[in-house]
């Protein structure tokens, strides 16, 4: 709970949002960044960092030393959307900061330590989330990322750097890279920073071990001999030299030469009182039962002919624009709707309609807008796993689960199916496999959620391949593994409300980490180890009072006090 | 106290009073250290003068005792001055001054919990030590005498111990990274593009003598304010090498009070013989040869605005570890009555009033944690002891009869770092907008023209008891020589 809730009194709050703060807006355009500069050059853009110390998202800190906050890493995500789908022409991107002696020092601390944990988990998920997108860029969309780091790269600053294909450092004998996280904060580097130094970069552990407790960092040769960087840059030609790794990189793109990128307009969802209405997605909120009802609508027009008619028509191209609404929607909810624990999702449309958008998006997947589009919806998919919410899929007549849209059952922790005609006569629902199912779309364990859902049954997923293309009625989907429960006519509207009202009185916390173990089983990736492992382990000490009691080290720091320890080990 | 702390001995390569000779493993680094050094000072030191003969005084124990003066004077070639390593006699039975392990035994090595944040004072405090020679290295082709070359020199040798000084710190207490640590301090040069001296000041140019004297009033006064707050430090090398290093910051101290005193003083004494009643037709002074007033004031106004950035943001969270950890207290913290650890305690700054941004509403005192705002407090405190030196400028200008005051300008006036960094404030203080500010900026701070006049001055005076135009002859000199006194045998006169 933050400060500002306790002020206000304990739960009497508002329907929506979170207690005493206003909705966190992470809608941005390039025009009205605060932090970063977007410069584009064919084929490289730059991203400078120059954060505004008075522009911090809530009162009662200052963003000092170029360290940020959400808002500055919305801007972040902002740029990197528009990056792959407004500037195929761009093939890689340089991260870079003009300040003089500060690259970036990280997440700030007054922030963190002035919110509630909420807030803090959720930061810590954006951020991860959007690293990772960068990570997606850099192998998937043939957009590489590159961090020049002059100064120090401390913390969150050098973890945004360890996303990013490859790291310069200037050779001046001051700039450093650092992860001061348990020295200084008492904290870990929990966006990333361990995971990727072990996993990603390959450095021995006990040097990782080192590194973590050297509040000052490591600079120059040593950093390249540990490879916390990967080359060293003298300062005087520090921009041309990095302007010439990045074309490097840049020439091992297949993005198209030319511009003439995707259409991206503002999404502005119109608000009623307890419903949210996107285009093609809409929002129900029945906040007694702290449950919001998604409902998905399917395409209203044919599938276009091929990737440069999508692309021509890209401000309307339902998956695209559903993607986008989707992930809104998400943001939405975990970051302003903390009081809604279970989404139920719907959908309404042709099967049939969404079936030809899920095999043009099949056929067409060499296009590079095809292509991100198909990723983005890998990572709106993931945004959903990662949210700690329940997620219950509601499959009614009228409903339209095939393909793209049929991952979204296969993303929830429950699938409900109606079974037969409906009481006033709408046909009985089908779903529908389909070619994306089987693999276009990895979880954060790197399998497809096909996969995830038959794990090591190999025979399973073979004879669902069969099916790719056959509408399924409940039956069929029951025996096929695809749904929880069937239920007709007479059981459906009581066994889902009761369902639900069931859920919404378990502890919260026992469903989020319920859910967390049960959705990614099989393989560990670097991704899973981020949001499993570190972020757990981030999260526990987020809630320890070594970190955040009175004399916390989170909490002291700035202060001059040192923070007083427990030194129970656990 | 022992005698072994106060004798140097200097039998050997490196002198020192740390009894090096039984210490083989710190011995055997600075060794290897030396050669660089010595490249460096060939490389960086004054330009043209390395095989001249220099009047210099060289430390030979850390403090006088009576008849025996803690520092000899003697001919020297810069290159083979007696660098070493100097600690103040250990005091007996030292406690922390203040944070949280007040009246706790100082400590005598490097406590674990606080290595990485004692390493880095005494990395950019020893930064800022070779940098000023870097800076200033050029200088002596210009000298308006050979008094004040030597002097110049003097300072120059000083600064170059002071990095010993810290170099020693980071060679005995800090292990392989003090060395390294150690080597990048030669490594980084004033101005450089590739790996610059770590505080902007210090990157800086010294173009000319007028900059020099200032630099050493300001700047080397922001060094002693530094000195004087780690020389309270609990750990006690740091504190013991900083106290003696205050010994010869005096002397740079002096140069620039007394520098910037004789050129007011001969500018005026040039005005008076010339009849001239309005010090500021500057035309008209400067016809005459000597730096007018109101040019000084902007200069006055540029070192002491880019020195105040030198003390860091106002409100620091590191200025806030250090004093809590006990490693740097405050100015003259043992003449301060309190608890010494500040933990409730609040310090004012000056913030512009609310509702105020871009105009001139006026300064309010708003009170911030005291552990935060050492940094502001120290500022304050350095003020404070400029405005000493300042009244004895101002006191040149009246005896001569001039109505003039040098004055030094508000604390937010074209500040780069901390809190006022975003206004633009006049030197009186008052809120501008930025056009306004730029608009009057030549006003307030020395233009390309007033850089071409100075610099039209700067002509060598190398003349034994002569002196340049512009700058009056020293009342008082160094170890009582005579006026013709030869300061410099220059090698190649």
């Amino acid at each position: 709970m933050s400060k500002q809730a306790t002020a206000d009194g304990p739960s009497g709050h508002q329907a929506g949002e979170t207690v005493g703060e206003e909705p966190l807006d992470f809608r941005t355009h390039p025009d009205r960044y605060r932090h970063w500069q977007l410069r584009i050059e064919p084929p490289l853009a730059f991203l400078t960092l120059e954060v505004d110390e008075q522009a911090g998202l809530r009162p009662g800190y200052q963003l000092k030393q170029n360290s940020y906050d959400l808002g500055v890493d919305f801007e972040l995500y902002d740029a990197t959307q528009r990056l792959r789908f407004e500037h195929p022409e761009v093939h890689a991107v340089v991260l870079r900061s003009d300040r003089d002696r500060i690259f970036c020092a990280g997440a700030n601390i007054g922030m963190l330590g002035s919110s509630s944990h909420q807030l803090k988990v959720n930061f810590c998920k954006f951020t991860n989330e959007t690293r990772l997108a960068i990570e997606d860029a850099c192998q998937h969309s043939g957009q590489r990322y590159l961090c020049a780091v002059r100064g120090t790269a401390a913390g969150g600053g050098y973890e945004l750097a360890l996303a990013c294909d490859r790291i310069l450092l200037a050779d001046d004998g001051s700039s450093a890279v650092s992860l001061p996280e348990v020295p200084l904060l008492g904290v870990l580097p929990g966006t990333g920073g361990l995971t990727r130094l072990l996993d990603k970069r390959r450095v021995r552990r006990d040097r990782a071990d080192l590194f973590c407790t050297l509040e000052e960092g490591v600079k120059g040769r040593r950093a390249v001999a540990w490879n916390l960087v990967d080359e060293l840059l003298p300062r005087s030609s520090f921009d041309d030299g990095a302007k010439a790794h990045a074309l490097e990189l840049a020439g091992s793109s297949d993005r198209p030469s030319e511009p003439g990128g995707a259409v991206w307009p503002e999404i502005a969802p119109k608000p009623e009182t307890d419903s949210i209405l996107y285009t093609t997605l809409r929002i129900d909120f029945d906040r007694a039962l702290g449950t919001a009802r998604l409902t998905v609508r399917g395409p209203t027009g044919p599938a276009p002919a091929d990737a440069s008619e999508a692309l021509a028509g890209s401000a309307g191209f339902w998956p695209l624009v559903l993607a986008r609404e989707l992930d809104d929607a998400l943001l939405h909810l975990r970051l302003n709707e903390t009081r809604i624990g279970q989404l139920v999702i719907e959908s309404a449309g042709d099967l049939v309609a969404v079936a030809a958008f899920d095999a043009f998006l099949h056929r067409e997947w060499e296009h590079w807008f095809v292509r991100e589009v198909l990723l983005y919806w890998k990572r709106v998919l993931k945004r959903l796993d990662l949210t700690a919410r329940s997620v219950f899929t509601l499959i009614a007549p009228g409903s339209c689960f095939a393909g793209l849209l049929l991952e979204l059952a296969l993303a929830s922790d429950r699938a409900y199916m109606f079974e037969g005609e409906s009481e006033d006569g709408e046909p009985a629902p089908c779903i529908q496999l389909g070619e994306l199912n089987f693999g276009a779309f990895p979880t954060p364990n790197g399998l497809s959620r096909i996969e995830t859902r038959f794990l090591g049954r190999e025979d399973n997923i073979d004879s669902l391949r069969a099916l790719i293309g056959t509408p399924l009625e409940a039956a069929d989907a029951e025996e096929a593994g695809l749904v929880t429960e069937v239920l007709d006519d007479l059981d459906w509207e009581d066994e889902v409300r009761i369902a639900l009202e069931e859920r919404a009185s378990f502890s919260p916390d026992a469903l989020t980490a319920l859910e967390a173990n049960l959705r990614f089983p099989g393989p560990e990736t670097l991704e899973s180890k981020i949001f499993g492992r570190l972020s757990a382990w981030q999260n526990w000490i987020f809630q320890r009072p070594n970190a955040v009691g009175e004399e916390g080290a989170l909490r002291l720091y700035g202060t001059g006090r040192r923070p007083r320890f427990d030194s129970e080990r656990i | 106290m022992t005698t072994l702390d106060s004798t140097v001995d200097y039998d050997v390569l490196i002198p020192n009073n740390v009894a090096l000779a039984s210490d083989a493993r710190v011995r055997r680094g600075l060794e290897r250290w030396h050669p660089g050094y010595i490249d460096w000072w060939m490389d960086m030191g004054p330009d043209g003068f390395q095989t001249s003969d220099v009047y210099l005084r060289t430390a030979v124990r850390v403090e006088s005792k009576g008849a025996d003066k803690w520092a000899v004077f003697d001919y020297v070639k810069m290159p083979d001055y007696r660098w070493g390593i100097l600690l103040a006699p250990q005091a007996e039975d030292r406690k922390i001054p203040f944070g949280r392990h007040v009246g706790e035994p100082a400590w005598q090595e490097v406590p674990g919990e606080y290595r990485a944040m004692l390493r880095r004072l005494i990395v950019i405090q020893g930064d800022t030590e070779p940098a000023s020679v870097e800076q200033q290295r050029f200088l002596g082709k210009t000298a308006p005498s050979l008094y004040d070359m030597r002097n110049l020199f003097q300072v120059n040798v000083e600064e170059g111990r002071h990095l010993w000084a810290m170099v020693y710190l980071l060679q005995k207490y800090f292990g392989r990274d003090g060395r390294e640590e150690a080597g990048e301090l030669l490594r980084r040069r004033s101005g450089s593009d590739d790996a610059p001296r770590m505080l902007g000041a210090f990157n800086e140019e010294t173009p000319d003598w007028l900059s020099f004297f200032l630099f050493t009033f300001f700047t080397d006064r922001d060094g002693k304010m530094q000195l004087e707050s780690l020389a309270q430090s609990g750990f006690d090398p740091l504190s013991r090498t900083c106290r003696f290093m205050l010994t010869e910051e005096a002397f740079h101290m002096f140069v620039g009070e007394s520098g910037v005193t004789r050129i007011v003083q001969r500018t005026c004494e040039a005005m008076r013989e010339a009849g001239l009643d309005d010090p500021t037709d500057i035309e008209a002074v400067r016809a005459l040869g000597v730096i007018d007033l109101p040019t000084i004031q902007k200069k006055v106004n540029l070192h002491y605005s880019l020195t105040l950035d030198l003390f860091g943001s106002e409100l620091s969270t590191n200025s806030a570890n250090f004093f809590n950890a006990g490693l740097k207290g405050r100015f003259r913290e043992h003449r301060l009555e309190d608890d010494h650890r500040l933990l409730d305690d609040t310090y004012g700054i000056p913030e512009p009033a609310k509702g105020a941004a871009g105009v001139n509403g006026g300064w309010q005192i708003v009170q911030h944690p005291a552990l935060n705002a050492l940094n502001a407090r120290l500022r304050d405190d350095f003020t404070a002891d400029c405005n000493l030196g300042v009244g004895r400028w101002n006191k040149a200008i009246s005896q001569t009869g001039f109505d003039f005051a040098i004055t030094l300008p508000h604390v937010a006036f074209h500040r780069q770092i901390g809190v006022y960094r975003d206004l633009h404030a006049t030197p009186a203080g008052e809120l501008i907008s930025e056009d306004a500010w730029t608009a009057q900026r030549g006003e307030w701070l020395p233009d390309d023209s007033d850089r071409a006049f100075i610099e039209s001055l700067m002509k060598p005076e190398f003349r034994p008891g002569h002196y340049a135009s512009w700058i009056a002859e020293p009342r008082i000199r160094i170890n009582h020589k005579p006026g013709d006194f030869e300061w410099v045998k220059l090698a190649e006169a």
